[in-house]
C-alpha cells in the first residue's frame, strides 16, 4: 500500500507516495535517481549505501523509506557547496581515499557523520566510523589519511 | 629573463583526473544508468553440480503478462571463452549443467517482479551425474568427463625440465620439501557485475554497456555469441567499480543480456547481485602445490621442482594460461638453473576460475618463499642473504627465455631491512612477536596479446582543435586504477601542458580506438608508451606550425608547453596561437600513436606454452610483515607491513602507492581470512560476512618504498605497479607466525581456529612427550 512520505532530502522537503515494502536505498536511486548512493551487497554487509539521517549514518539498504518520515537524509549529493567540494570529498579525492570510485559515497557519508559530531577524531575513532564499510581498492591506509586530510580543511574552515 | 618553463608532472602526486565524479556521486556505473524503456532481467541457476538437462520448461512463464523474451540454451549454440583455444563454455548450459549456478535460463520483463515471477515458473528436468567438487575427485580414474575434449577432466597438463634438476639435487648440502594448500578465492570487487543491452532492431545493432576490464573482448564475444558482423556491435564501458582480473573476461552477464534484448526487441538492464557475482566467480583457484629446492650452504639455490595442481572449476576460462604462469613465473625473480614444473590445471563442478590480480603466480611464490625461509633457518642463515645469494643480474635472459632488463629487487631488499630495523629486530622479538620477510615480482603486460592479430600491441589518438584541447582517445578500460590519470599524464608530460589542458575519453567502442584492456598490468607500459608516442607526434605539428609562423626552422623551436618560441629572445608564440596556425592546413588535427612490444620480450619456445610469462619488464617487491599472535585466542594482528616496490619510474606517486597497498592488503585477505568455500557444491561463502575480506578495523599500516631501476623501455622508465607486491604478503605474514610461535603454516587462509588448532596441537604434543620421558625416569 502506497502512503504519503513527507521528509526532508537533501535540504529540501519532498512528499512522494512510496509504498511501505520500499527500502531507502531503492527509493533514492530508482524514484528519486539519486544514483550517487551504492548497492553494494544483498542487504547490510558493505555499507556502500550509506547516508545519513539527522547526521547520523545509516545502510539505506536496510532501512524502509516509509520509516524516515519527517527525517532529514542526506545523500552523498548534498555535500557539495556551490558546486565546490566539501571538505570530506576533497579528503577523499587529494589523498587517494577512492579509487574505483563503487564504495567511496557510503565512506564519504559515513566520515562526514563521523566529522560533524567529531572535529578531530583519531586514528583509532576513525576505524571505528568506518568499520562496518568494505573497500577493496585501497587497503584502507589512503582512507583513514583522506579523514584527517578532510579534519584538518575542517579545521580551516570547510563543512565536513 | 623569461621564466617560462613547461609544466612537469611525472614522479609527482597527481590525484586521480575523474576523481571529482567520483567522490561527488556523478560518476556514473552501469547499474546507475537509466535508458528509455529498459527491461529488467534476471537469471535462472542449476541448482545442480552437473546434470544432463532433459528439459528447460519455459510454457508457463511465457504466459506471464509483462514477459518479453526468455532465452535459454536453444537459442544460442555457439560457445565463447577468452581463450582462442578454449572456447567451449555456453552462455546458457545446453545438454548439460557443469556447477551450481550455471545460467540455464533468462528473461526480460516489464519489471522486476514480473522477471522474478517468471523464473519461478520455468521448469528444468534433469538427470544427475557424478559430481566432482574437489580436483582429487576429479582425476580419480572413474570419473565421468566433464567436457568431452578433455579427458580425465585435465585441462591442461604441463611438464618441462630445464637444466639437470636430479644432478643439482644431488650437489645440494640441503634438500628439503613441503607441501601447500592456497584456498579459492574470490576478487569480490565492490561493483557486482551489470549490463545494459540495447537492441536497434530497425538498423540491427547492438550497444551493450557492461562492467568489464576489457571492452575490446567483450565486443569479440558478443559478435561470436549473437553471430552478428562486429561492426553491428558497440561496447560502453561506464565507471567500473573494480575488477582485480574476473572482469577480463567477457562474462555470462553481458552476453546474456545482449540475446536478451535482441530477442525482445529493445533495451534489457541486467545487474546480478553480490551472490550470483560471486558464483559468475573467475577468481583464483584452489592449489595445491608440491615443491622441492636444495640449497647450498651459502643460501645458493641447485635446484627447484614444483608440482602444482589447480582446482579450475566447470570451464576453462584462462585456466591454460594460469597453469603455464605458475610454471614459467618460478623464474625472472632469483637466478634458477635447474628448474623442473609439473602443472595440472583440473576441471571440476564448481564455479569458473579466471584471472585474479597476480594471475598465476601468487600461490606458488607463497611456497617457494616459505620454504626459503624455512631452510634459510636450517642452515643458520638470515632470510635476506638466501635472497641475495640468488639474485639475477640484469640484463638477462632467464633459462625459459624471460628477458630482464631491470632488476630493482636488490635495492628493495634493502629498504625493506632497512625501515623495519630488521638488523636490530629480526629474530630478536619477544614471544608472540614476529617479522616475516618475502619478495615477489609480477609481468607489465603479457607480450604477447592473447588475440593475436599482427596489430601494435597498443594505440592511441590524440584530437586537438581549434578551442586548445586536446582530446585523448584510448580503449584503456579505467576501472579505478588511474590508468586514464597516467595517460593523461604521460601526453602532458611530453607536450609540456598542464593536465588541464588534456580531456580523455575512453571505452566506448565507437569513438576509441581497440584496446587490448586493462589486465595483467598492461596499460600503464604498453599504453603508456603509445600516449607518449602521440603526443610526441602532436609536438611535431606544432613545432612545424610553430616554425612557419615565426620563420624559423623546426630544430629552432623551442617548446615551452604554453609557449613555443624560436630562442630565448623570441617573445614566440601562445599554445593557441601554434593550434590556430597548425590547424590552417589541415582542419582538426588527429595524431596516432603505437607500441608494440619488441621479439625478444615474447618468451620462449623450450616447451608448449613457453611464451607465456614473456613480458618487457618485471616489477619487484620485497615485503616485512611484523605480526602480534594471541597465543590464547589464535588472533593473528598484522602491525604493520614494510613494502617496497620496484615500478621502474612511479609515474604517479600517489597512485602507486595506492596500487601497492591495495595489493599488499588484498594479498591479507587471502592469506588470512577469505575462502570461497563449498557445500555439495554450492558456494556458502557468497556474501560479504561469510567472505570475510579484512575491515579497516583488521588493516595494517603499510609504509610503501618506491625503487625506480629506470626500466629502458618503459614510459619514462616505468613498469607496472599494481600487481607484483600482492603474493610476497602471503610469505612473509606466515613467516613472521613462524618467528613469532614457531609454528609453520603451510595452508592458507591462517583463520585464527587454525592457528588455535596448531597451538593445542603442540601444547598436547609437548605434554605427552613429557609424559613419556618423565615415564622413562621413574
Amino acid at each position: 500500500m502506497p502512503r504519503i512520505l513527507e521528509f526532508t532530502l537533501n535540504g529540501r522537503t519532498r512528499t512522494d507516495a512510496v509504498a511501505d515494502n520500499v527500502l531507502l536505498l531503492d527509493y533514492l536511486r530508482e524514484i528519486v535517481g539519486l544514483t550517487g548512493t551504492k548497492t553494494g551487497c544483498d542487504g547490510g554487509e558493505c555499507g556502500a549505501c550509506t547516508v545519513l539521517v539527522d547526521d547520523k549514518p545509516r545502510l539505506s539498504c536496510l532501512t524502509l523509506a516509509a520509516s524516515i518520515a519527517g527525517c532529514r537524509v542526506d545523500t552523498i549529493e548534498s555535500l557539495a557547496q556551490e558546486g565546490r567540494l566539501s571538505a570530506v570529498q576533497r579528503g577523499f579525492h587529494e589523498k587517494l581515499g577512492s579509487q574505483c570510485g563503487y564504495c567511496t559515497p557510503g565512506y564519504i557519508m559515513a566520515s562526514a557523520g563521523l566529522l560533524r559530531r567529531n572535529r578531530n577524531p583519531s586514528d583509532a575513532e576513525i576505524r571505528e566510523a568506518l568499520g562496518s564499510n568494505i573497500c577493496r581498492c585501497t587497503g584502507y591506509v589512503k582512507i583513514i589519511e583522506a579523514v584527517k586530510h578532510a579534519a584538518a580543511l575542517c579545521a580551516d574552515g570547510l563543512t565536513p | 629573463m623569461n621564466e617560462i618553463v613547461p609544466s612537469h608532472n611525472i614522479g609527482t602526486y597527481v590525484p586521480m583526473v575523474d576523481g571529482p565524479e567520483k567522490v561527488s556521486g556523478r560518476a556514473k556505473y552501469t547499474a546507475d544508468l537509466v535508458l528509455p524503456g529498459m527491461l529488467a532481467g534476471r537469471i535462472l541457476r542449476s541448482p545442480y553440480s552437473h546434470a544432463e538437462i532433459l528439459e528447460v520448461d519455459v510454457s508457463e512463464a511465457a504466459k506471464l503478462p509483462g514477459v518479453r523474451a526468455i532465452v535459454t540454451g536453444a537459442d544460442c549454440d555457439k560457445c565463447f571463452g577468452v581463450l582462442p583455444v578454449a572456447r567451449t563454455e555456453h552462455v546458457l548450459a545446453r545438454e548439460r549443467v557443469r556447477y551450481r549456478g550455471e545460467p540455464v535460463a533468462a528473461v526480460a520483463a516489464i519489471d522486476d517482479a514480473t522477471a522474478k515471477e517468471a523464473l519461478r515458473r520455468i521448469k528444468l528436468k534433469v538427470r544427475e551425474l557424478p559430481a566432482y567438487h574437489t580436483a582429487q575427485e576429479a582425476l580419480a580414474p572413474n570419473a565421468v568427463t566433464i567436457h568431452e575434449r578433455r579427458p580425465h577432466n585435465i585441462e591442461r597438463d604441463v611438464l618441462f625440465e630445464l637444466g639437470d634438476v636430479e644432478a643439482a639435487f644431488a650437489g645440494a648440502d640441503l634438500l628439503r620439501e613441503g607441501t601447500y594448500n592456497c584456498a579459492e578465492v574470490c576478487q569480490n570487487q565492490m561493483e557486482m557485475h551489470a549490463a545494459i543491452a540495447d537492441y536497434d532492431a530497425v538498423r540491427e545493432r547492438m550497444t551493450v554497456h557492461a562492467s568489464t576490464q576489457v571492452p575490446y573482448y567483450v565486443h569479440l564475444m558478443l559478435a561470436q555469441i549473437l553471430d552478428m558482423d562486429m561492426s553491428r556491435i558497440r561496447v560502453i564501458k561506464p565507471h567500473v567499480g573494480g575488477g582485480f582480473g574476473c572482469r577480463t573476461e567477457a562474462l555470462n552477464v553481458e552476453l546474456i543480456a545482449a540475446l536478451l534484448a535482441r530477442k525482445a526487441g529493445g533495451c534489457v538492464r541486467l545487474v546480478v547481485n553480490r551472490e550470483e557475482t560471486f558464483i559468475t566467480h573467475r577468481g583464483r583457484p584452489e592449489t595445491d602445490i608440491r615443491l622441492k629446492i636444495g640449497m647450498r650452504k651459502d643460501g645458493r639455490i641447485t635446484a627447484v621442482e614444483c608440482e602444482c595442481i589447480q582446482r579450475g572449476g566447470a570451464h576453462s576460462g584462462y585456466g591454460i594460461v594460469t597453469i603455464l604462469y605458475s610454471g614459467s613465473m618460478l623464474y625472472a625473480i632469483y637466478d634458477l638453473d635447474n628448474v623442473k614444473y609439473i602443472g595440472k590445471r583440473v576441471l571440476t563442478n564448481t564455479p569458473p576460475c579466471g584471472a585474479f590480480r597476480g594471475h598465476g603466480t601468487v600461490d606458488v611464490r607463497f611456497a617457494f618463499e616459505s620454504l626459503l625461509d624455512e631452510m634459510a633457518a636450517a642452515l643458520k642463515l638470515d632470510p635476506f642473504a638466501v635472497r641475495r645469494a640468488n639474485l639475477l643480474r640484469a640484463p638477462t635472459f632467464t633459462p625459459n627465455d624471460l628477458m630482464v632488463n631491470s632488476y630493482g629487487l636488490p635495492e628493495c631488499l634493502d629498504w625493506v631491512e632497512r625501515e623495519s630495523g630488521w638488523k636490530a629486530r629480526g629474530g630478536k622479538l619477544p614471544r608472540g612477536k614476529g617479522l616475516g620477510m618475502a619478495c615477489s615480482h609480477y609481468i607489465s603486460g603479457a607480450s604477447k596479446p592473447v588475440n593475436w592479430t599482427g596489430e601494435p600491441h597498443a594505440t592511441v589518438k590524440l584530437k586537438l582543435d581549434f578551442d586548445g584541447s586536446i582530446v585523448l582517445l584510448t580503449g584503456a578500460a579505467e576501472i579505478g586504477q588511474g590508468s586514464s590519470t597516467v595517460l593523461v599524464q604521460s601526453v602532458a608530460e611530453v607536450l609540456g601542458l598542464d593536465l588541464s589542458r588534456i580531456r580523455i575519453v575512453s571505452g566506448d567502442s565507437e569513438v576509441v580506438p581497440k584496446d587490448n584492456g586493462s589486465y595483467s598490468s598492461r596499460v600503464t607500459f604498453m599504453v603508456g608508451n603509445a600516449a607518449i608516442e602521440a603526443a610526441q607526434n602532436l609536438k611535431a605539428v606544432l613545432v612545424a606550425a610553430a616554425a612557419r609562423k615565426l620563420d624559423a626552422k623546426p630544430g629552432e623551436i623551442e617548446c615551452l608547453g604554453e609557449l613555443y618560441r624560436a630562442g630565448a629572445q623570441d617573445k614566440g608564440l601562445t599554445f593557441n596561437e601554434v593550434v590556430t596556425e597548425a590547424l590552417k592546413d589541415t582542419g582538426t588535427i588527429t595524431v596516432t600513436g603505437n607500441y608494440s612490444t619488441i621479439p625478444e620480450s615474447h618468451g620462449g619456445k623450450k616447451y608448449r606454452g613457453a611464451a607465456i610469462g614473456g613480458t618487457m619488464g618485471y616489477s619487484y617487491s620485497a615485503q616485512v610483515v611484523e605480526v602480534s599472535v594471541d597465543e590464547e585466542t589464535g588472533v593473528v594482528t598484522v602491525d604493520k607491513v614494510w613494502v617496497a616496490h620496484d615500478c621502474g619510474k612511479a609515474l604517479n606517486r600517489l597512485t602507486v602507492e595506492g596500487q601497492v597497498q591495495g595489493s599488499v592488503w588484498m594479498g591479507m585477505g587471502q592469506a588470512m581470512s577469505e575462502e570461497a568455500a563449498y557445500h555439495d557444491g554450492l558456494m556458502v561463502t557468497a556474501n560479504m560476512l561469510d567472505y570475510r575480506v579484512p575491515t579497516i578495523q583488521d588493516s595494517p599500516p603499510i609504509e610503501v618504498g618506491i625503487v625506480e631501476s629506470i626500466d629502458p623501455h618503459g614510459p619514462f622508465g616505468a613498469k607496472e605497479a599494481g600487481e607484483g607486491s600482492l603474493a610476497a604478503f602471503l610469505p612473509a605474514l606466515t613467516n613472521a607466525i613462524a618467528d613469532a610461535i614457531g609454528l609453520r603454516f603451510n595452508n592458507l587462509p591462517v583463520t585464527p581456529d587454525r592457528v588455535f588448532a596448531a597451538l593445542e596441537k603442540r601444547a598436547r604434543d609437548r605434554k605427552a612427550e613429557r609424559v613419556t620421558n618423565g615415564g622413562g625416569r621413574s
